[in-house]
């Protein structure tokens, strides 16, 4: 129970995201009115989608110099969640520009970086998909994920601050800056993001964990008949 | 070090079949482009000119690039492997395939001339873009062609991992090509132009880098 703390924590910050989130007051502001509260749900979804992301590179660099096949469970778990959030965060996204900017796909940089990066990690899924050896499975999916994690800076960080965007907070919109100086928004957006990671490590460690027991059946079966 | 490239040309040029078919693939998909179009007056918009160049270009690249390492048999790499270090290996791999993308990418603008007209302003620039490129597209594929080569489903998995890398250099190349063609002042370009350096710079580094762990097996 003592090392749940983190989990309960996630939970309560969550609770007080939605509860918090739909309730509190916001700034007014043209366009975006109410659907700001968005703020709570789509953008928390990017930073938890990069920091699985990054731990998903982080232990596959581990796997690489120490050869630990828990290290490549717990990476693939991490791309996995990463890769849902990213989803949820295309979702909430278009329901939210379709409010706005009147289309749910309007090609803007952002959109289309976010787009790329969850191509890029299904197609990590085929590569580990179609790789039967356990070993090299392990090492070339490891391999792919830091190159295509390479290849995603430049795409989610650096385009879309070249071009100008139609996400608020850039290309002179109302936007992040704006509202982030605006003090009623910040105890409600720090909790959310906190809270979504936390949500976002807790689904990869189950995932860990059921892989590694499968694993671990597998073993078993494998012992016994033979 | 040397060697090692010229091994590669040899080895490459002994089936001359694969550089010609690579020139007759491309041929083929520009002149369907140009039947499919059924431009007489030959006036194209100056992004659809470059969207398809580069849509040409990608395909015909990536399966020259997937030829790098699906084609080496066993018993050769088991040899290089007990010759060289495998730093030497992709660095070779990176500097024929650049080569060799240079020329087919070359031979693309030639035919688009031909059959397409030939819109671009800038000459110059378009050629440096192009070398740009051909850079990006040999140091990121090398590596995940050698990726490919292990699955049992080369060509597909290849295909499916290089597109979303490549996406990034592509989004630029056909960028600066629209403002070749518009014979904007190079300044506009330039913010595109340091991104490609910077965007092969680190594909290099990073395929030199992760290699030696694919070819340890």
């Amino acid at each position: 129970m003592k090392s749940a703390w983190w989990k309960i924590l996630a939970v309560l910050l969550l609770i007080y995201t939605v509860v918090g989130g739909l309730l509190m007051e916001v700034p007014r502001l043209v366009i975006l009115n109410e659907s700001i509260r968005a703020l709570y749900f789509h953008v928390p979804m990017w930073f938890g989608m990069v920091v699985m992301f990054l731990l998903s590179v982080i232990y596959a660099i581990r796997y690489l110099r120490h050869h630990d096949p828990l290290n490549d469970r717990i990476s693939a778990g991490f791309a996995h969640t990463g890769l849902i959030f990213g989803l949820l965060g295309i979702g909430t996204g278009m329901i939210w520009a379709n409010y706005t900017w009147g289309t749910p796909w309007h090609g803007d940089p952002k959109q289309n970086g976010s787009a790329i990066t969850t191509l890029i990690y299904f197609a990590y899924f085929v590569l580990r998909g179609s790789l039967d050896n356990q070993e090299q499975r392990a090492r070339l999916s490891a391999v792919y994920a830091i190159f295509a994690f390479a290849a995603m800076i430049p795409l989610i960080f650096i385009i879309p601050r070249l071009t100008s965007s139609m996400h608020p907070g850039s290309g002179g919109n109302p936007g992040f800056n704006m509202y982030d100086l605006d003090s009623t928004m910040r105890p409600v957006f720090y909790p959310a993001v906190t809270g979504w990671i936390l949500l976002g490590v807790w689904i990869a460690s189950v995932r860990i964990r059921i892989q590694t027991a499968e694993e671990k059946i597998l073993d078993h079966e494998y012992e016994r008949n033979r | 070090m040397k060697e090692l490239l010229l091994y590669q040309f040899r080895s490459e040029f002994r089936k001359k079949s694969i550089f010609f078919s690579l020139v007759l693939y491309l041929v083929s998909l520009v002149f369907i482009n140009y039947l499919a179009l059924g431009i007489q007056n030959r006036s194209l918009a100056p992004a659809i000119w470059s969207a398809l160049f580069w849509m040409a270009l990608l395909s015909t690249l990536v399966n020259a690039i997937a030829k790098s390492f699906v084609n080496d048999r066993p018993g050769t790499l088991g040899y290089l492997y007990s010759l060289v270090s495998p730093e030497e290996i992709i660095i070779a791999k990176i500097v024929y395939g650049f080569i060799l993308c240079t020329g087919i990418s070359a031979a693309g603008y030639f035919f688009f001339a031909l059959w397409l007209n030939n819109p671009i302003q800038d000459v110059p620039l378009f050629f440096g873009t192009l070398l740009l490129t051909s850079f990006g597209f040999s140091s990121a594929l090398s590596l995940l062609s050698a990726i490919a080569a292990k699955t049992n489903n080369g060509s597909m998995v290849m295909s499916i991992l290089s597109f979303p890398i490549i996406i990034g250099i592509l989004l630029m190349a056909i960028k600066i090509t629209k403002n070749c063609i518009d014979g904007l002042d190079r300044a506009a370009s330039s913010d595109e132009l340091l991104l490609l350096v910077a965007i092969n710079l680190l594909g290099a580094a990073f395929s030199y880098l992760l290699f030696p762990y694919i070819w340890r097996s």
